[in-house]
């Protein structure tokens, strides 16, 4: 059995070198086909009707014109929807039109005649009062730590209120402060949706998911089949970001009626569907006490969130509160409020961001108060043990990055306290910082490999690429086992009939996969050895495969790997491999660190706000692909810009309407919206020899709170709730 | 309905004739008559740029552009752009450059660059800037496309010198 490891960094030729995407040359030339573009001979199209209130109970669904519109071919309506049904949120599907084209589909929903009684709306989760009025709130849970316990008389209660006024009253600086973060949404590019055929009893389906092995389990359950009746394919996803992890229902009703029909469907959301339904973040909202020693270090943390995910209630967890900069003292609560909204998705490094976006704009209006520089602060804290990180070496780590940061960023010829700065006009710049934390432990993952004798090399794998390098990620570790180029191997993923392998979620692809490859791979070389050990003469451990040859270490003697390959015989060697979470392994690891610094500037006569320069320093163990490595987080800055500046899910309070929930209202950042992005892998020996982690989650985590620390150290005064719009910031100089 | 119109115009150089309906929007022809997929879907309103093709020389999006209003046009896609199997300048700076990720936005900003170059063969980087801020990418990471544009540009420019 080999011993499953990487090879040093002196001794790899393709790990941590950057390779071109191998899915890049079809999506440059347009060749590459996303679900959305799976179009099947003899489809229907399927458009759905989505409710228009936000709280009501249907009292009328009337679908016998629709059935009757030319071109109209099946009519489906929800079981949610229901004559007498309560439905809880606007724009939840209530029936859906297939029909010969798109055109006639449509055609179809505007006749269907629905009426419904209006029930009370409540969507305004950022004011806590009027939820509790509303009767929409409910316990969050929380927790109080406390290095002094109460002796053996106190009454615990008494005693922990005592003891935190006990500690504000020995701080130094007190701070009192309220921060937000509003709800957003996923919005994809490539909506949620499939294209879905029958052949002989089994189900195919075109599925635009993050979760080719796990969805095939979802329809089969809903449409009482066997996950083995069930074939479920991805080959390029447009975005997914936690979203696509289910085939929803409505994916399940494009199985339905194409059973029905017997005609391939295709079902996608529309761009209003795919804003109000198909996924959000669950907002967060803010009141914090905390006090502080004469350095900034924080003594003790008392606060209360709230925020909704949605009509079940739910919200930020308050288990990653205050987020990690955390002192031994605090106490934390939080409130769940339930809101006429869709219930959230998981959304890149679930809670993380809203916490790191509440705590450590808190932390560094500490530095204002002092008017201390902000690094200083952050690295006394780190300094003093006030540390909650899945890095085992956190602290360390988090002051190495920042001394990097700094340097990048040019923090200390830039800063200026808060306030302080130099106006040119009505334009006054600022400085901001905040650190991340994320674990990403290795996904199971599965994988079947086959040498052939002609020394071909093909891999099959039930995972997914969702454009982040997975395909390039399996070649290279494929290559660098058997001494070859990345483009000597054959990668397949993208569907369920492929040995299982993890949904992309939570960063845990790239390490699954290159688990099961790489031990694959070292499986079938150590049968390939010892074939070729005989022809070279040599004992089969003094062999490697290395320039396309099997070789005796530290000699010239070699055969070819096309040679080495024929030993094989006639038949080719399969070998399969299985990585499970929680096998020992060198291969990957968890936890890591991260540090963002932004550097912005802010017209104070109009609010508007614009990113100079935004620096990542990320950490995620071996670096396998620097070129994709980097690319996942240059994309984390840019959605965390759009998330700090322009986006957020605006519903009327009175009904409850999703008034932006399409591309010309929900705002994004565009080309012009975003400045100078750095990014720095840090991996020195220390993370290299850690493993693979994964990174799309950690670098999604910062921007918001180290761009709005930026905006308040420009202007010295707090715009509490994220988006920084420029009304908000307006209006928080006016209040100032 | 009204009645189906012939509409006849070349696409990459080939010429098509197609029956449409007047309501027809070119994407929808495009994609959906002609199977060109590489132009994609994102909004349908104009306001993602994904649908980007050039048409009589000037970038639209083919979501807003009537089919029958693209009657004797010259239309160039995304499909259009390499040089039979050779990727053109934009193309190779773009997979080079890592200027793409889940690449839907791909084709549309890839379409609207070579409109850019065609127009101002030397853009400075706020050039690039303006003139692609009609198009959403969702996830890349729009700093990577500044620097694939301007070395696509840079490689033209040096490849006309020669």
């Amino acid at each position: 059995m080999a011993v499953y490891s990487w090879p040093s960094r002196e001794a790899t030729a393709v790990i941590g070198k950057e390779y071109d995407r191998l899915d890049g040359l079809a999506k440059v030339t347009g060749a590459a086909k996303y679900t959305y573009d799976v179009n099947l001979k003899n489809q229907l199209v399927a458009v759905a009707l989505g409710c228009p209130h936000a709280h009501c109970k249907i009292t009328k669904l009337d679908v016998a014109a629709a059935e009757k519109t030319p071109g109209v071919v099946a009519v489906h309506i929800f079981e949610h929807a229901a004559v007498g049904s309560e439905v809880q949120w606007q724009g939840e599907l209530l029936a859906v039109v297939a029909a010969e084209s798109e055109a006639a589909a449509r055609a179809g929903v505007d006749t269907i005649k629905l009426e419904f009684e209006e029930l009370d709306v409540f969507t305004e989760d950022e004011n806590l009062d009027a939820a509790e009025k509303a009767e929409r709130t409910g316990k969050g849970g929380g927790k109080t730590e406390l290095e002094r316990e109460p002796g053996d008389d106190d009454d615990e209660d008494e005693f922990i209120e005592q003891e935190i006024a006990r500690l504000f009253k020995a701080s130094k600086y007190v701070v009192e402060g309220y921060y937000g973060i509003d709800a957003i949404t996923h919005c994809c590019l490539e909506p949620h949706g499939s294209t879905v055929e029958w052949k002989d009893g089994k189900l195919v389906a075109y599925l635009s998911t993050q979760n080719v092995s796990g969805t095939d389990e979802g329809f089969a359950r809903d449409l009482k089949l066997t996950s083995d009746d069930v074939e479920v394919k991805c080959d390029y996803i447009g975005g997914g970001f936690g979203s696509k992890f289910a085939p929803d229902y409505w994916a399940v009703a494009a199985a339905k009626i194409s059973k029905e029909t017997g005609r391939p469907v295709k079902f996608l959301l529309s761009r209003d569907q795919e804003l109000k339904i198909a996924g959000n973040r669950p907002s967060g909202y803010m009141r914090v006490r905390l006090g502080a020693d004469e350095n900034g270090v924080l003594t003790i943390w008392d606060s209360h969130h709230w925020g909704t995910a949605g009509y079940k209630g739910g919200g930020v967890s308050q288990t990653v509160m205050p987020y990690v900069i955390r002192p031994k003292n605090y106490r934390r609560i939080a409130t769940t409020i339930k809101s006429n909204t869709a219930q959230s998705r998981a959304w890149r490094a679930p809670n993380h961001p809203q916490a790191c976006a509440m705590s450590q704009t808190a932390i560094d209006d500490v530095a204002a108060k002092m008017g201390a520089n902000s690094y200083d602060v952050f690295a006394a804290n780190l300094r003093a043990g006030n540390v909650d990180s899945q890095h085992p070496d956190a602290a360390n780590t988090y002051l190495a990055e920042m001394a990097r940061g700094a340097a990048l960023i040019d923090w200390k010829a830039n800063w200026h306290a808060h306030g302080k700065g130099k106006s040119r006009g009505s334009i006054v710049d600022g400085l901001g910082m905040a650190l991340h934390t994320w674990g990403g432990t290795a996904n199971n993952s599965d994988c079947r490999l086959k040498i052939s004798p002609d020394g071909g090399v093909e891999s099959f794998c039930g995972s997914q690429d969702l454009g982040t390098g997975t395909r390039t990620v399996i070649a290279q570790v494929l290559a660098e086992t058997f001494g070859l180029g990345i483009r000597d191997v054959r990668v397949n993923v993208g569907s369920s009939k492929y040995p299982a392998s993890g949904a992309s979620g939570g960063s845990t692809t790239v390490g699954g996969v290159s688990e099961s490859h790489r031990r694959a791979g070292q499986d079938a070389l150590e049968k390939i050895f010892e074939l070729a050990a005989k022809e070279l003469g040599a004992a089969a451990n003094s062999l490697e495969a290395v320039g396309g040859k099997v070789r005796v270490k530290g000699t010239d003697k070699a055969i070819s790997w096309k040679k080495a390959c024929t030993l094989l015989g006639l038949k080719p060697l399969e070998v399969t491999a299985s990585y499970k979470r929680g096998d020992q392994s060198t291969l990957s690891s968890s936890g890591v660190c991260g540090v963002q610094m932004a550097h912005v500037e802010v017209d104070k006569e109009t609010g508007v706000i614009k990113v100079k320069k935004f620096v990542a320093v990320q950490d995620q163990g071996l670096v396998i692909n620097p070129k994709t490595c980097k690319s996942q987080i240059y994309g984390a800055m840019i959605m965390g810009i759009a998330a700090a500046l322009y986006e957020r899910r605006i519903t009327d309070p009175k009904s409850g309407a999703f008034v932006n929930a399409e591309l010309a209202d929900y705002k994004l950042a565009r080309l012009g919206d975003v400045g100078d992005l750095v990014v720095d892998l840090y991996e020195p020996e220390s993370e290299r020899s850690r493993g693979v982690i994964g990174n799309g989650e950690p670098p999604a985590i910062s921007p918001k709170a180290a761009i709005a620390n930026a905006v308040a150290n420009a202007l010295g005064v707090r715009v509490p709730v994220i988006p920084l719009t420029p009304k908000r910031v307006l209006d928080a100089l006016a209040k100032a | 309905m009204s009645a189906k119109r012939v509409v006849t115009f070349t696409v990459n150089g080939d010429q098509v004739e197609i029956l449409c309906e007047p309501r027809q929007s070119l994407l929808e022809v495009l994609r959906d008559d002609l199977d060109l997929t590489g132009t994609k879907e994102g909004c349908s309103n104009g306001n993602c740029g994904a649908c980007t093709v050039i048409m009589d020389g000037r970038p639209v999006v083919s979501c807003l552009v009537l089919a029958v209003e693209a009657e004797g046009a010259e239309l160039r896609t995304i499909e259009g752009v390499a040089c039979g199997s050779t990727l053109d300048e934009v193309q190779a700076a773009f997979l080079e450059g890592a200027a793409l990720q889940c690449g839907i936005c791909t084709p549309g900003i890839i379409v609207q660059t070579e409109a850019l170059l065609e127009e101002n063969p030397n853009p400075t980087e706020d050039d690039v800037r303006f003139y692609l801020a009609g198009n959403l990418c969702r996830c890349t990471g729009y700093d990577k496309i500044v620097r694939a544009v301007q070395a696509a540009a840079e490689k033209r420019q040096v490849a006309a010198s020669n």
